[in-house]
């Protein structure tokens, strides 16, 4: 039923003459890590489903530059970023939609100090409004139905950008039943990752934060746990496997959650 | 007449020594960088009226939040009585204002005694938290010494003031049922009741039938007790962390607006890159390659911004910060609760020496030239990273849950970040396992050294397959 997705790129629809509607801002993980990958797929066919007139920068993109950001180095920062503005500049690119908190954060409140302006929302809100305009169709009695949903508020779409509706709204709609972790919304628990800690190993300490987060979500007895960051999504991940739950409890970013309901 | 000239040189001299302690606080918040201006006054005002004066975050946590409110609620009234004994020590009258205020003023007075009585049970269970219960926050490493005899201190003072105020009420009363009380607007030799909430019954029952000049005494021992308690608590502010009942409406109001997510921007980084960037900058610039670039980053409370340092003072300790922080509740070294003790700490280590003026603190290269210290030539050969380790730094995932955690909206955050920018930046130093993601967002666009191109992933798409 769903037509067959192609990806096209800003620089191929250029070529042609025209431009998208919006860009969809893949991010590293999302390209490159085999888990993310698979959420970069499953949104892609999402805004497909919705005939949403999208289109990448592929090879074009770079890096946000959080990571260097935030670790310290202004310099890498400014020379990924610079070079990402002045692309998306020449493409003259209005609205940004991205599957990665950590990449919409840093265009959304960042860029603009840098000469880069454009309307960023994130997947889980796109998602959202597709849903309410009724461009996405959520089929009923999915494979979801009753099950037991729990979600992790990354820090970055949440605490930082004050954004913990959307995505429960949209969690709504799977028939499933919500519970919460115990540190919630404002009060959420980071997975770890940010501030470039994805990047090296932990400073010494008792315990791993994913660990410490994982054993919420056990606490809660959910059988599913939905992110909306692929590297929370790889933190959730690596801590259940740690407890040796993987086989009780799977981790899936809402987009992922959607298309398999829906079986698109 | 002699006690009036008495209080007047104690309120003076506590009043000039307080104020140059305030005064040098303000130069060592000052020690600090320049920051952006500060717009939206708006907003500010709005902050400072829901967040400082109406302690809307401290409301994520009810016990608490309850319990400070009553000593805080207690403070504020309490101000009222504060200036009528001033007005009473000056001009040798006693109950300036109840003339005035009539009915009024029984009610302002039973309010305050019902606000220090529950400010008296509040201040019991602070001590019986801090050191029966010994609630996790208040037990970590940071709080060992001073901070936590600081703590206490504080509490006691509170109940001493209480105590005070009963003593002088209660003792008033039984004075105007006696016919005795000197109070403005009492007729000599009347007798009657204040009726004030508490003391009208507590006063005849503790002081009842005592003979009038032990009445005198007591009452006398409550008014000096209050307002040398006050004038105490006014010179040990600037020494201690309760500093925040005053600097926490600046700090609120001065408390960064724009988002969380924004880091402050370095144009002068973004210019260099900018002109390394563009064909025609590389020729525009004419020989100008050897102009050295200045330090990036903060090394040392002069590198942060005055906001920072006032966020350090306006600090109350309270652990709200460091109870939240993902690092610290996996037992990491890093707590943001001492990172602003320590910028505080650092200031105040600067501010004496200025304030001694040792020549020996003035930079080597510039000893010839100048012989007095300030803050532009000083060089102790410390900085900040004497208080804070790298290890601490390298911690922080930049989570923000300290930043939400703030009742007075301090951000640790900040001065975290600046700290790395200096080792990374000035130092070229930092973890090694982040060499290869800086060398490959450089080098390849992306946070990993991947061999494959950014758009192959549309190659793994099975349009005849459901995923």
């Amino acid at each position: 039923m769903s037509k067959p997705l192609t990806i096209k790129t800003m620089e191929q629809l250029a070529a042609e003459g025209k431009a998208p509607e919006v860009l969809f801002w893949v991010g590293c993980a999302g390209s490159f890590d085999a888990r993310a990958q698979k959420i970069t797929i499953a949104f892609s066919k999402i805004l497909n489903e919705a005939e949403v007139d999208f289109a990448i920068l592929g090879t074009e993109e770079s890096c946000t530059g959080d990571p260097a950001r935030r670790a310290g180095n202004e310099f890498v920062f400014q020379m990924t970023a610079l070079q990402n503005i002045e692309i998306m500049n020449m493409y003259k690119v209005k609205k940004i939609v991205t599957a990665c908190p950590h990449c919409f954060n840093t265009i959304k409140n960042e860029y603009p100090d840098l000469g880069g302006n454009y309307d960023v929302v994130h997947h889980t809100q796109f998602i959202q409004e597709l849903i309410n305009d009724g461009k996405i169709k959520m089929k009923e009695g999915g494979e979801f139905k009753g099950k037991k949903i729990t979600y992790h508020d990354s820090c970055y779409l949440g605490r930082v950008n004050g954004i913990y509706e959307a995505p429960r709204k949209v969690l709504e709609n799977l028939d499933s039943q919500l519970v919460e972790l115990k540190r919630s919304r404002s009060n959420g628990l980071c997975c770890g990752a940010g501030g470039a800690q994805m990047f090296k190993e932990d400073e010494p300490g008792d315990k791993r934060i994913n660990t410490e987060r994982v054993d919420e979500v056990i606490a809660s007895g959910a059988s599913v746990v939905a992110a909306n960051c692929p590297f929370c999504i790889t933190m959730l991940q690596d801590g259940i496997k740690a407890a040796d739950k993987q086989d009780e409890i799977m981790v899936y970013d809402l987009a992922e959650l959607i298309v398999n309901n829906n079986g698109l | 007449m002699i006690q009036s000239i008495v209080f007047l040189i104690v309120l003076g001299i506590a009043s000039i020594i307080a104020g140059k302690k305030f005064m040098a606080i303000r130069r060592n918040i000052l020690l600090g960088k320049d920051e952006p201006d500060v717009e939206d006054a708006g907003q500010r005002w709005k902050n400072v009226f829901l967040i400082a004066f109406g302690q809307k975050k401290m409301f994520k946590r009810w016990i608490p939040a309850l319990l400070h409110g009553f000593v805080y609620v207690a403070f504020l009234f309490t101000q009222i009585e504060l200036i009528e004994i001033i007005i009473d020590g000056v001009f040798n009258q006693h109950r300036f204002f109840r003339p005035f205020l009539g009915g009024f003023y029984t009610f302002l007075i039973s309010l305050i005694e019902i606000l220090s009585l529950l400010a008296f049970i509040a201040t019991l269970a602070f001590l019986a938290r801090r050191n029966l219960l010994k609630i996790p926050r208040f037990q970590k490493s940071e709080m060992n010494g001073w901070p936590k005899l600081d703590g206490n201190i504080i509490l006691y003072l509170e109940i001493v003031l209480v105590i005070c105020v009963f003593m002088m009420n209660g003792a008033d009363e039984v004075l105007y049922n006696n016919g005795l009380t000197h109070a403005n607007g009492v007729g000599s030799g009347e007798t009657g009741s204040f009726n004030f909430a508490i003391t009208s019954s507590l006063g005849p029952m503790l002081f009842g039938g005592m003979s009038e000049g032990a009445l005198v005494i007591v009452e006398r021992v409550g008014w000096w007790g209050h307002i040398l308690v006050v004038l105490a608590f006014l010179n040990y502010l600037p020494i201690s962390k309760h500093l925040h009942i005053m600097l926490a409406f600046p700090n609120v109001y001065y408390a960064k607006l724009a988002s969380r997510g924004q880091m402050q921007n370095m144009p002068a980084i973004m210019n260099e890159v900018k002109s390394m960037m563009d064909p025609d900058a590389a020729f525009a610039d004419d020989g100008g390659d050897d102009e050295e670039l200045p330090d990036f980053g903060s090394k040392d409370v002069f590198d942060l911004g005055w906001k920072d340092i006032l966020g350090a003072y306006s600090c109350t300790e309270c652990g709200r910060c460091t109870s939240v922080c993902p690092a610290n509740l996996t037992g990491k070294k890093l707590s943001p609760r001492k990172i602003m003790m320590d910028i505080r700490d650092r200031a105040e280590e600067v501010g004496q020496h200025l304030d001694a003026g040792k020549v020996d603190f003035i930079a080597q290269d510039k000893r010839d030239a100048q012989k007095t210290l300030t803050a532009e030539n000083y060089d102790d050969g410390k900085s900040l990273f004497d208080y804070i380790s790298k290890e601490e730094l390298h911690a922080c995932t930049t989570c923000n849950a300290c930043v939400e955690a703030c009742p007075i909206m301090i951000n640790p955050l900040e001065p975290i970040l600046k700290l790395r920018r200096y080792e990374i930046l000035t130092e070229s130093a930092g973890p090694t396992e982040w060499l290869p993601m800086f060398t490959s967002i450089e080098n390849s666009g992306a946070v990993w050294a991947v061999p494959d191109a950014r758009d192959k992933w549309t190659q793994l798409i099975d349009n005849n397959k459901e995923s």
